[in-house]
């Protein structure tokens, strides 16, 4: 196949691109500029997206001897992923950027392009066992990406290669080193790369227009303290509620609820953050219509399991879960799974 | 392989290689005293008297850098700085929206760090700064004005501009004028004491010379702050130890390239005409931007950069199409300029009044002295299908 390796300047799409060659595919590696202005040099562990990480890039194809190009997604990028990631949590919701990053720009709009120039597939390097269009959890657990991946149709399944999905983390690293890649022990990428900083809640606050509002006791209703602005609260989130009174009984709070319109953030005890029914929205789906028991359902990228019953029909998902979830947040998707299979996702609108 | 990329970049002439290599196992430091000392003196003065008689300029008006780079970040600031010094109410910096950015950034970095004001003068639909636009200019800031820079060609789209009647314009408000002729000397007949230029860059590595060595023509009366400090070697406007083999090489390639000019413009140019006519052939609505090919001579010589081909695409990234040509051997580029090796729409076409999809679908081919026939052939047979393949790229996203 003629396949495109999308290429971050990480140790993982390095030592993917590496695999998709030596299995025989005629690889072309491209850098995905997703930053209209890429910063110099990056900012610790963080991000993908400075020009050193589109140098490092480079250097691993030539060292593996790809064609190598750097494609600016950076309107696209801003539009499709930075745009409604702000717009989200506006709403009071809670998005994840790297599902839609993979949902709307590696793979539509970069695959769309790789397959009119004549490419078969996008190759990354994600970990996620892919085989005949099923799409499974890795075999490291600890890296399991397919959370993220689950968002995609089988279309577009048919068009990816996951080159690491049966491989260790520590794995990867000790071959990228063997095949001489300067990225073997460049440090993780983790948080959200369009915020270097890792200040999600300042990032909001450029971009938006936030107004005060009020902390309420989700109980009585009574005003706890105020916020500068809903923006930016995740249901679940204890911490930089900025209450300085404790509850009377001593025990910490959490947001149980945002409403952007009277800009209340309801707070509460830990148990109040229970949720035993999930309604999510715009499934995508690769079982056949119905309902589905004694599966597992993710509510988060990381940790948030449950088992549960799953009722999927055009246009929505339910999930009755046979035991409580906490933080549960709206905006974050709800991936359904067989065992280690995936077999759906659904953007989660609301919790009970 | 099919290399059309000269303007990037041009091969070493033989000439230049051969008197590069020899010279590089010589010692010497030509400001040492001692007999290698001499020679490595004597084979860069004789270079520099070379180059100076090769573009028309006196020996002491060669001021040896490292480059087109340093030579226009020397002329830009350097000149700013010793007009300034002798008339504080001379704070403006002229460029044309067409420069490279060596000049454009070097003239930003002045606005934004020694209180400089930039005057960006515009250009017309071929990319030509008129010399009434200039003097415009001059007029509504007389007095204001420390230095102008237009460059002599244009590196993505090949237009000349008419240095000598800029330099007038230039002079008759005492404004002291630079161009940057990185892509005309050796391509074009440049003689900078009639260009009336005060300072003129030129760059070994598009001539046929090396990379890494090039000169600031400055004129003896031109006063310049030096940019580097150290052992004063060229003028007390430069200062590091002469690089001698690069010189020589650079000398031989600027050499070559000037005497043989005239044959090669006309071989150049007809190749470049055979290209554009049949690359537009097989592409009906493909465009040439610039100047027409049949355009009138420019000071004495052709108005657009022999080798320069530079077409829009319609329906078409330049990424795709640099990459699709990639795979078929074919060098070009999209002639804009890279961070981090992103095409942006090129600041040179938008100037141009070029819409930014038509300048992002755009390929610079630019022919040299390896040119053949069978380079544009090459190019010629693959276009049809790259830009088809291209279309349905951009169609789809
Ligand atoms: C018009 C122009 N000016 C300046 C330069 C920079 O020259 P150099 O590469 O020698 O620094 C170039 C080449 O990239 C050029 O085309």
């Amino acid at each position: 196949m003629r396949v495109l390796a999308a290429m971050s300047g990480g140790v993982d799409s390095a030592v993917a691109a590496a695999r998709a060659r030596d299995a025989g595919h005629d690889v072309v590696g491209v850098h995905l500029a997703l930053s209209a202005k890429p910063a110099t040099m990056r900012e610790g562990a963080r991000g993908c997206c400075s020009v050193e990480d589109s140098h490092d890039a480079r250097r691993c194809a030539d060292v593996l001897g790809l064609p190598f190009y750097v494609w600016d997604m950076a309107a696209r990028f801003s539009a499709d992923v930075v745009e409604p990631f702000v717009a989200e949590y506006a709403a009071g919701r809670t998005p994840n950027p790297c599902l839609r990053c993979n949902e709307k720009i590696k793979f539509s709009a970069v695959l769309d392009r790789a397959l009119a120039l004549g490419f078969d597939a996008v190759v990354t390097g994600h970990y996620a066992r892919l085989t005949d269009g099923v799409l499974r959890r890795a075999a490291d657990a600890g890296k399991d990406q397919s959370y993220v991946l689950g968002v995609l149709t089988a279309e577009q399944l048919a068009h990816a290669v996951f080159p690491l999905g049966d491989s260790h983390k520590s794995e990867v690293r000790a071959e990228a080193a063997r095949r001489g890649l300067v990225v073997a022990e460049k440090p993780d990428s983790h948080d959200i790369c369009f915020i270097p900083s890792g200040d999600t809640r300042g990032f909001l606050d450029e971009r938006l227009e936030q107004a005060p509002g009020e902390l309420v006791d989700a109980a009585s209703g009574a005003v706890l303290g105020r916020h500068t602005g809903v923006a930016g609260f995740t249901v679940g989130q204890r911490h930089g509620l900025g209450l300085d009174r404790p509850a009377p009984d001593g025990r910490p709070r959490y947001v149980l609820g945002i409403e952007p319109v009277s800009r209340q953030v309801r707070v509460g005890p830990a148990e109040e953050l229970d949720v035993r029914s999930v309604a999510a929205g715009r499934p995508v789906w690769h079982a056949p219509w119905g309902t589905v028991d004694d599966v597992v359902v993710q509510v988060r990228a990381h940790g948030g399991l449950a088992p549960a019953r799953v009722t999927v029909s055009e246009g929505s998902l339910t999930a009755e879960l046979h035991e409580p979830l906490r933080g549960v947040a709206p905006g974050q998707a709800v991936v359904v799974y067989d065992d280690d299979r995936v077999l759906g996702s659904a953007t989660i609108t609301a919790t009970a | 392989m099919t290399y059309l990329d000269h303007a990037a970049t041009t091969p070493m002439l033989p000439v230049a290689v051969a008197r590069y290599t020899e010279a590089l196992g010589r010692v010497g430091n030509p400001s040492s005293l001692h007999t290698a000392g001499r020679r490595a003196r004597k084979e860069v003065e004789e270079a520099r008297e070379t180059i100076a008689e090769a573009v028309g300029a006196l020996p002491t008006e060669v001021v040896l850098a490292t480059g087109g780079t340093e030579a226009d970040n020397l002329a830009l600031k350097g000149v700013f700085w010793a007009r300034r010094a002798a008339d504080p109410r001379r704070t403006g910096v002229v460029v044309s929206a067409v420069e490279h950015h060596a000049v454009l950034d070097a003239a930003e970095w002045l606005a934004e760090h020694e209180g400089a004001t930039m005057h960006v003068l515009a250009v017309d639909a071929a990319g030509r700064v008129d010399p009434e636009e200039l003097r415009a200019l001059l007029a509504a800031h007389a007095g204001e004005i420390a230095v102008v820079s237009v460059m002599w060609a244009n590196n993505e789209v090949g237009t000349v501009n008419d240095i000598r009647a800029l330099a007038d314009v230039a002079h008759s408000f005492d404004v002291p004028l630079h161009t940057d002729a990185v892509q005309a000397v050796g391509s074009l007949p440049v003689d900078f004491a009639a260009s009336g230029a005060d300072a003129l860059s030129l760059t070994g590595h598009k001539l046929g010379g090396p990379v890494g060595v090039g000169a600031l023509l400055l004129r003896r009366d031109a006063s310049c702050v030096p940019l580097l400090h150290g052992g004063g070697q060229e003028r007390d406007v430069r200062s590091g130890t002469l690089d001698v083999a690069g010189t020589v090489a650079l000398a031989a390639a600027v050499r070559a390239a000037v005497d043989d000019a005239p044959r090669r413009t006309v071989e150049l140019a007809a190749l470049r005409d055979d290209l554009v006519a049949r690359l537009v052939g097989e592409v009906p609505d493909a465009t040439l931007n610039g100047v027409p090919l049949d355009a009138a001579p420019v000071g004495g010589g052709p108005a657009r950069l022999p080798g320069n081909a530079h077409l829009s695409f319609p329906g078409c990234e330049g990424d795709s199409l640099l990459m699709l040509l990639d795979a078929h051997e074919i060098e070009c580029s999209t002639g804009s300029a890279c961070t981090a090796g992103v095409a942006r729409p090129s600041h040179v076409l938008l100037a141009m009044g070029v819409d930014e999809a038509a300048a992002r679908g755009s390929l610079r081919f630019s022919l040299g002295h390896s040119s053949t026939a069978a380079d544009v052939d090459a190019a010629v047979a693959a276009i049809g299908p790259v830009v088809e393949r291209a279309r349905g790229a951009l169609a789809r996203s």
